[in-house]
């Protein structure tokens, strides 16, 4: 698969704080890329390098397979986690004008702009001013205007900020389509959840250094204890228990269940395998519930900066 | 470039759309006409307001003849009353005073004795009317005691105008140098006044910039530096616009003001000459001043007043800029103001002070070379003759440090825009320099 977007070893200090550390991240295209990182990480900073808003003391950004020009500002669109659209003036001619600025004429500025004003059924909009919109409405315009020129690369830092549940699933639609449509998108939030649904691959940064980056599948392997959790029907919990804990790491799990059984987290010593596990645990009790403990994006982010600091 | 005329057309659109700027740029001119013929209303009936003044004399030297009524002071005589008696009359009616002339021998006693009792203080200019007229009677008395012949005196009258010209043969007069002051301090300030006003209006758009959080969304587009030259101009542009309709509605409304009201405005200096006089000296004058004016080398005037107005106003407007990328709201732009606006009263009080007794001297030429005070000061002294090679010197200067100071501003502009929440200082603003 190629990269539409592959950064290396950039490195940016403001005075004498660093604020990027020798960052490589390689951005697959067509896919959606979490760039993940606690508060004041440098992932914004990183971010604005990528949109040649800042220059970076060292390193080089490729991007479709070249050396990133300023003319790729035309490819690229850009939903900052800071933004606004200018209070007073018109929705329809600040759209229109934030398009022109991205190298559409004014004539296919409009054609696109119907298309989505229609979609999202605020044609209605378009002469008021953006004052007397709500935060919500201004986000959808703030959106429409991001992805009017059909950028091959989307980023969008904290896109869901503002947006009530619905508008937010909304919004999460068209960033799947945009993909789908052969968009790559790098995806900045601290809504883990978010991450855990849409994205495919995942980079953490921490205090300007990158501490984590792969396919997120592949790293979910990585990050697993090789535990399973476990539904026991039995007569008697306390002896399976006992019986357990000198053979296993047990710790007590939590889940829903109709049965009253023993819910359980079972980590396996090395060279064990889970039909092992299946076998002994078949010949002392019913298995009700059997599932291997996958680490969620929100453990792996937290396990990974405690480990850092 | 495409894109720089993009934001050139927003950021001009975005001002004269604006209700205040509408409203300011009908409104100022009237509210100006309404000064102007406030004031002239107030002086010129204050002019015809005659003062009523009663007067004790009893000296010879002077008869009822020299107390004959002028346009402005109606006299009374009460000498017959007695000095205690009109004293108690004029203090009790509604005249202005009483003149009291007492016997002396002498001329020069008499002429320090004459004495004015009123309940409220006189106004200068009726009792230097009064003045006047007893001095040129007590000359009179004066000269026929040492025997001087008047017609004599009358036609021994001479009365010297210097008329003045440069080596070139050019001639000049006193009412081409009222002129040249005129031009002169009038572009200086008016340069003064462009760049504080709209200096102070790139500077709270970039701050509306960055309080709507556009910003980021706009410099992912277009190079901060674009933005600020498309700011710089655009504000320029509407400033001018305004300049425009202005010129066009001030004379509009002068001339209808002018025929409606009857204000005269060359009468307001001579109302005591008759009429017709009046008038025939009026076109006169006019005719005069406006041969005198077009002697003046009034196209180079104006191309120096472009050049200097737009270096000027480029100058200052970035480093408006840079402030109002500094900080996150208006409030906090006052430490910064400071350095700012002083160079530009300074150019102006230098202007007034030096340049038109001197418009050569060393003061004047040095403030004129600095490049943060000379488009005032030199544009002042231009009218006066400048060599070119000082001109053109300063104008060099002007660019050079206009280039470093831009291109400073715009360093500042660039980190700045994107700086939220953060106390700015001096020493964080040198910070920024280097990132």
């Amino acid at each position: 698969m190629n990269n539409i977007l592959v950064t290396e070893d950039i490195v940016k200090n403001f005075g004498d704080f660093r604020a990027l550390n020798n960052i490589s991240i390689k951005v697959p295209e067509q896919s959606i890329f979490g760039l993940l990182g606690p508060n004041g990480a440098g992932k914004t900073t990183l971010i604005r390098i990528i949109n040649q808003i800042t220059l970076p003391d060292s390193g080089k950004v490729y991007f479709d397979g070249n050396l990133l020009r300023p003319y790729d500002v035309h490819y690229i669109g850009y939903l900052p986690e800071e933004r606004g659209l200018y209070k007073r003036m018109k929705v329809g001619e600040q759209a229109v004008y934030l398009a022109q600025l991205k190298g559409l004429s004014k004539a296919e500025a409009k054609k696109r702009l119907k298309y989505w004003f229609d979609k999202f059924d605020i044609g209605a909009w378009w002469n008021k001013k953006v004052e007397e919109l709500s935060k919500g409405m201004a986000q959808k315009v703030q959106f429409i205007v991001t992805v009017l020129h059909r950028p091959k690369l989307l980023i969008f830092d904290e896109p869901f900020s503002g947006f009530d549940p619905i508008n937010a699933n909304i919004i999460k639609d068209e960033i799947l389509q945009l993909r789908d449509e052969g968009a790559s998108i790098i995806f900045s939030t601290h809504r883990m959840e978010s991450v855990e649904e849409m994205c495919e691959h995942i980079a953490l940064i921490d205090r300007s250094n990158k501490i984590l980056d792969g396919k997120l599948t592949d790293i979910k392997k990585e990050f697993k204890t090789n535990s399973f959790e476990v539904g026991l029907v039995t007569e008697d919990k306390d002896v399976l228990l006992k019986e357990l804990n000198e053979k296993f790491e047990v710790k007590p799990a939590d889940f829903r269940s109709l049965e009253d059984d023993l819910k359980l987290n079972i980590k396996l010593a090395n060279g064990e395998t889970s039909t092992d596990l299946i076998k002994y645990l078949n010949s002392k009790a019913i298995i009700n519930h059997y599932v291997e403990v996958i680490p969620s994006v929100n453990e792996i982010f937290i396990q990974s900066v405690n480990k850092n600091s | 470039m495409n894109k720089l005329k993009l934001i050139i057309k927003r950021e001009f659109l975005a001002k004269v759309r604006n209700k205040t700027f509408i409203i300011m740029t009908f409104l100022s001119p009237l509210l100006m006409v309404g000064m102007i013929a406030l004031v002239a209303f107030l002086s010129k009936s204050s002019m015809e307001k005659s003062n009523f003044v009663a007067y004790v004399n009893y000296s010879e030297m002077f008869t009822k003849d020299d107390f004959k009524d002028t346009n402005t002071i109606h006299y009374e005589n009460l000498t017959e009353a007695g000095l205690e008696q009109a004293k108690k009359i004029v203090q009790n009616s509604n005249h202005d005073g009483l003149i009291f002339i007492p016997k002396k021998d002498s001329i020069e006693q008499l002429a320090s004795n004459i004495e004015f009792f009123s309940n409220e203080s006189p106004g200068v200019v009726l009792i230097s009317e009064m003045e006047n007229t007893l001095t040129s009677k007590l000359e009179k008395e004066k000269m026929k005691q040492l025997d001087i012949d008047l017609q004599k005196l009358k036609k021994s009258n001479v009365n010297v105008d210097i008329k003045m010209s440069n080596f070139s043969g050019e001639k000049s007069s006193k009412l081409i140098n009222g002129i040249k002051i005129a031009i002169g301090m009038g572009s200086g300030y008016i340069v003064m006044m462009f760049i504080i006003v709209y200096g102070a209006m790139v500077m709270r758009s970039v701050i509306e910039e960055k309080t709507s959080r556009i910003i980021e969304v706009i410099v992912s587009s277009v190079k901060p530096f674009q933005l600020m030259l498309g700011k710089v101009i655009g504000t320029a542009g509407a400033g001018l616009f305004q300049f425009i309709i202005w010129t066009i509605l001030l004379f509009t409304v002068l001339m209808i003001g002018s025929y409606m009201f009857g204000v005269d405005m060359a009468g307001m200096q001579t109302s005591q000459i008759p009429p017709d006089q009046l008038e025939a000296m009026a076109n006169n004058k006019a005719q005069f001043a406006l041969n005198e004016i077009f002697k003046l080398p009034l196209l180079s005037i104006l191309i120096w007043f472009v050049l200097f107005f737009l270096g000027g106003y480029l100058l200052y407007s970035s480093i408006y800029a840079a402030i109002g990328a500094a900080v996150d709201n208006e409030t906090d732009t006052q430490q910064f103001m400071m350095p700012v606006i002083m160079p530009l009263m300074i150019g102006v009080y230098v202007g007034f002070a030096t340049v038109i007794n001197d418009p050569h001297g060393t003061v004047a030429t040095v403030f004129s070379m600095i490049p943060f005070t000379s488009p005032i000061v030199m544009l002042m002294r231009i009218p006066f003759g400048v060599p070119f090679w000082q001109i053109a010197l300063s104008l060099f200067l002007l660019i050079i440090t206009f280039l470093g100071v831009i291109w400073l501003a715009a360093k500042i502009y660039r980190v700045g825009i994107l700086m939220y929440g953060k106390k700015v200082n001096y020493k964080e603003l040198y910070k920024w320099l280097k990132y």
